[in-house]
């Protein structure tokens, strides 16, 4: 098995809010974060899969087609956005670099054809990345 | 749904490689320029991997400005701009990156109780870094 990394950016605003606790509970849990004028970050996706290498093109997967499938679920959604006003699984999930994490690793999931997906790392910033495995 | 939380850190900090179990000269060879009796220093990165259940409600593995605040605490405010050799984790262990990645885990795991410490990652140059994980 060998295992396949592919990369791309993404930039987009985004908050922490939730609608359930009073605005002072708000700036107490998410500080800056939750500054309700938004933010923003250049994140960079790094998605990795898994797969056999295939003896006749000595790919695990087509790179080209793994890019495609990331810029039309993700970049095309995710890019240049609001996530929590644009982005619909953000609408009742906090954006966090954890959930976007896992919200990527759903879009992309049943996408992927001829290998497995392994692992999503989204980087907020070059200091702070979170991954999710399917776990 | 368990998700992994890594950031990273930076610190600068001298030391010399150097045991007194061995002679002058077999310093010099297993350690070579960092056997240097005056010492040499970095610029350290720290890589903190935590994981645990994403929190349902705030969305987190665990609260980053807690985490920022142990590991400048514990971590940053004791090694920054210092000698390791002067420190106490360094009395009889030689710093290296090995030793000092071991020692920071040590700290994280022991103090840190938000989430699960998973692997400390420190870059001793752009070139080399160690990891361990328990």
């Amino acid at each position: 098995m060998v295992l396949l990394t592919r990369k791309a950016e993404f930039s987009a605003a985004h908050y922490y809010w939730n609608d359930a606790w009073p605005q002072q509970e708000n700036e107490k849990v998410f500080g800056k974060c939750a500054n309700r004028n938004g933010h923003g970050h250049n994140y960079t996706l790094e998605v990795t899969v898994a797969g056999e290498i295939d003896p006749l093109s000595g790919f695990v997967v087509d790179l080209k087609a793994l890019k495609d499938v990331m810029e039309r679920e993700v970049i095309q959604v995710y890019d240049h956005r609001h996530l929590n006003l644009e982005v619909p699984e953000f609408r009742t999930t906090i954006p966090t670099t954890e959930n976007i994490a896992i919200a990527i690793w759903k879009r992309l999931e049943k996408k992927i054809v001829g290998a497995r997906l392994h692992r999503v790392r989204v980087y907020e910033m070059p200091d702070l990345f979170a991954d999710y495995c399917g776990e | 749904m368990k998700a992994y939380l890594s950031r990273r850190y930076r610190m600068s900090a001298s030391h010399r490689l150097h045991t007194e179990l061995f002679s002058a000269e077999k310093n010099e060879a297993v350690y070579g320029k960092c056997n240097n009796p005056y010492g040499h220093g970095h610029n350290y990165t720290v890589e903190v991997m935590l994981s645990g259940e994403v929190d349902r409600v705030t969305g987190m593995v665990c609260n980053l400005g807690d985490l920022d605040e142990f590991v400048r605490r514990e971590i940053i405010d004791r090694f920054d701009e210092q000698n390791l050799n002067m420190d106490r984790s360094f009395e009889t262990l030689v710093p290296t990156t090995e030793n000092l990645c071991v020692e920071i885990y040590g700290i994280i795991r022991a103090g840190f109780r938000s989430a699960k410490l998973e692997k400390i990652r420190v870059e001793e140059t752009s070139n080399n870094y160690f990891e361990y994980a328990g």
